[in-house]
């Protein structure tokens, strides 16, 4: 039997249509605008002013706090603006504008396709180097990589779990890097293991890839300590608790960090981008993204600088369909629709999702049933159909004790309601406030 | 450029609906009523058109007249409604009978507190009991099985087994003495459906077929019904342990009467049973065991449609207590 999470969990319809397709390089655009907020925490400082030249991989905004992290400029030219852009969900945030004049790196990258696995820098130092680098989770969550690997005093992380799941339908880029560039990561995971003095290291592969899974088999054979563990097909795997449980069978307690239970999550993605900092001192200013859509003409995973337009990507998948409803920022389950999609490329961007409008169309919510399937589908355990009462009747304290804040908003149950009632909508929009509620009681 | 929908996540559905799940139980519901009409004749096909039929006029009429909205008679509920009202009826019953019936389940059980998904208690059992306690004589007045019979009104009439049974205790003769008696048609019969009764209680294997099919299609969960029938067998076992000539065994309560019926269609309705899988099993358990005593020790023979009402009326207690396992 193949290992996954405890409780509840669904098996959307995978669509991966893009599975298999080689990654390619987007060409560099004219202009990028890379925003200074592209992970949790405060927004990065510029260190450039308009009308300085840069070059590929060159530090333009530096880490403001502990929580914060370094960026790069993607390409080499003049900055033009440091200004406020519309981002993806039409809010306002700082970003540096480049115009694009050539493709010249810093020299401290080693632009040499050379694979290289020996490790000669110590723990600090990688550290070090993937602070520098600007590395964040690159699974959509984009929380500063270094932080994680700093765990709080008191704390021994015992396993580095690698969350190479993928579990949201459409998506393809984690897996195309795995297929492609599956000894880099393997050495990515070493450094990130070193980093944290982890004995073991957990490859968490759902079964839909199995590719993926056969080849890092053979690699991590000759590799001590990393293991590959292949998993059900269930969403939502890529879960960071229900991750940890499906590969270590423990159980993070509500309100904990994984290392709680001695867990440190990365993602494949990130793993690659350390390889990539620790051995060639390369930044992080490109990742693979996927675009995809059921009426996409050519759904693939592209090599993208970061900040390019993302209508730039969508135009190398041959254009915007004429039945687009909406553009989604990451996965259907969990990803944010787009308002603005000449908006950048980020560094937290793991794909671009064209939903038509048969898709797109929301049928009318109906009278709770109460079937109960949203509380057998929620992989947390709560009672979706209850918080959505107690959210629209703004019930805060019940809210709270029935422990809203629990909702990782993974959409299985307004996914699986046979009434079509907005579940998740009302959760999110309850949990919101109670967060506020219990912050103001400080 | 085309207009951009916002919307936030989840941005698919898995396409279920009210009305899969609905018709999903009425495809369910299609052996026991073949099975029905096989033992019943035409009388099971009137009652059964009669009740199906006036729950969606009364359906129809309440939303678009009193309530004023729009009528959402095809979701499939009402006729699972009508369906489950002719089920627990005897073939014989006269049709303006089952029109009232019809009204009470849909007006009173169902409607009044507005509609689907809002009401405590199922209707169809609202409007069976309603009828068994307006009309005594009409509703325990069944017929014999006679092959494929096409008398309606005028057919030759005979009890259930379990009223059976309750007469021959309460005239002194041990539960031996019964089944091994010539009023008493043998478990083979029961099993395969070949008892007098209400038109859904015929055959155990029809109503089985329905459960197996609504398990696999995920309509219902095992816990419901598996958790009654463990009960009664747990708890009519004890009793027929203590004393064998008082208390029959517990299969017979199994194959009797509404048990298979009730256990899996009507104490599995949504809108009436918990949400949560440990809240369903002590929902299953307290029917069992309500069932087994209104039997055994109650003035009617048969006690599940009572037991199911009671638990429901325990439904949003037991939701309240009963949370799920929580993550961690």
């Amino acid at each position: 039997m193949l290992k996954t999470f405890k409780l509840g969990g669904i098996h959307p319809r995978e669509n991966k249509l893009s599975a298999g397709e080689k990654i390619k390089a987007l060409p560099i655009p004219e202009q990028v605008v890379i925003p200074l907020s592209q992970h949790i925490g405060a927004p990065a400082t510029p260190v450039v002013q308009k009308g300085d030249t840069v070059k590929t991989g060159q530090l333009i905004a530096q880490a403001a706090g502990f929580v914060s992290a370094n960026i790069h400029s993607s390409v080499s030219g003049t900055v033009t603006a440091i200004d406020y852009v519309t981002d993806a969900s039409g809010l306002s945030k700082l970003a540096i504008t480049i115009k694009v004049e050539e493709d010249e790196w810093i020299p401290e990258i080693d632009k040499n396709n050379k694979f290289l696995p020996n490790i000669t820098l110590s723990k600090e130092e990688i550290i070090k180097a993937i602070a520098n680098a600007g590395i964040v989770g690159m699974g959509g969550a984009t929380f500063p990589t270094q932080v994680k690997l700093t765990p709080p005093p008191g704390n021994k992380a015992e396993f580095l779990i690698i969350n190479g799941v993928e579990c949201e339908p459409y998506l393809t880029s984690d897996h195309q890097v795995m297929l492609e560039k599956a000894e880099e990561i393997i050495v990515g995971i070493q450094s990130l293991m070193k980093a944290i003095d982890a004995k073991k290291a957990i490859i968490g592969i759902e079964n839909n890839k199995e590719d993926a899974i056969e080849h890092f088999q053979q690699i991590a054979n000759r590799v001590l300590g990393i293991e590959i563990c292949p998993l059900k097909i269930q969403y939502p795997q890529g879960g960071e608790k229900q991750l940890i449980q499906a590969t270590i069978g423990r159980s993070v307690a509500s309100g904990a960090l994984p290392i709680s239970v001695g867990a440190v999550v990365q993602n494949i993605g990130t793993a690659f981008a350390v390889y990539e900092a620790v051995m060639k001192h390369k930044p992080l200013f490109e990742r693979v993204v996927t675009v995809t859509g059921k009426s996409v003409k050519s759904p693939g995973n592209y090599l993208c600088r970061i900040g390019t337009p993302i209508s730039q990507l969508i135009a190398a998948a041959g254009g915007l369909p004429d039945d687009t409803s909406k553009v989604i920022g990451g996965g259907p389950m969990m990803g944010r629709s787009m308002i603005n999609i000449d908006s950048p490329i980020t560094k937290g961007t793991s794909g671009v999702l064209i939903i038509n409008e048969k898709e797109a169309a929301r049928k009318t919510a109906r009278n709770c049933i109460r079937c109960g399937k949203c509380v057998s589908v929620c992989t947390m355990g709560l009672e979706p159909y209850l918080l959505e009462k107690l959210a629209v009747t703004n019930m805060l304290e019940s809210l709270e004790i029935e422990k809203v804040m629990d909702c990782i908003e993974c959409g299985s149950c307004s996914y699986t309601c046979p009434a079509a009632r907005p579940l998740l909508d009302y959760i999110r929009l309850g949990k919101g406030r109670t967060a506020t509620m219990i912050r103001n009681r400080k | 450029m085309n207009k951009l929908f916002i919307s936030p996540s989840p941005h698919i559905h898995s396409g279920d609906s009210i009305e899969k799940n609905m018709y999903g139980v009425l495809i369910a519901l299609i052996p026991a009523l073949l099975c029905s009409i096989l033992l019943f004749g035409i009388g099971a096909i009137i009652v059964s058109l009669t009740a199906v039929l006036s729950c969606l006029f009364f359906e129809y009429m309440i939303q678009t007249f009193l309530l004023k909205k729009r009528a959402s008679i095809f979701d499939g509920s009402a006729i699972i409604t009508g369906l489950l009202l002719a089920f627990n009826v005897p073939s014989n019953l006269p049709v303006w009978i089952i029109i009232i019936g019809a009204l009470v389940a849909i007006g009173i059980g169902k409607m009044s507190f507005g509609g689907l998904g809002c009401n405590i208690f199922n209707p169809a059992l609202v409007g069976r009991v309603f009828l068994l306690i307006s009309f005594p004589v009409q509703m325990t007045t069944w017929p014999l099985v006679e092959g494929i019979s096409t008398a309606y009104i005028d057919a030759q009439t005979g009890a259930t087994p379990l009223a059976l049974l309750k007469e021959a205790l309460h005239t002194g003769q041990s539960v031996s003495d019964f089944l091994t008696s010539e009023t008493f048609i043998g478990y083979r019969s029961m099993l395969l459906g070949n008892i007098g009764g209400s038109l859904g209680e015929g055959s155990a294997i029809a109503i089985l077929i329905g459960f197996c099919y609504m398990l696999f299609r995920k309509i219902i969960t095992w816990h419901i019904p598996v958790s009654i029938f463990a009960t009664v067998i747990v708890f009519a076992g004890i009793l027929h342990l203590s004393n064998p000539d008082q208390f029959v065994d517990p299969f017979f309560h199994l194959l009797s009467g509404g048990m298979m019926l009730g256990a899996i269609f009507m104490a599995t309705d949504y809108v009436t049973s918990p949400m949560s899988q440990k809240g369903m099993i002590i929902f299953g358990v307290g029917i069992g065991i309500l069932t087994v005593v209104i039997r055994v020790f109650g003035a009617y023979p048969e006690g599940m449609s009572f037991a199911i009402l009671i638990m429901n009326a325990f439904t949003p207690l037991i939701n309240r207590y009963c949370k799920p396992t929580r993550f961690a």
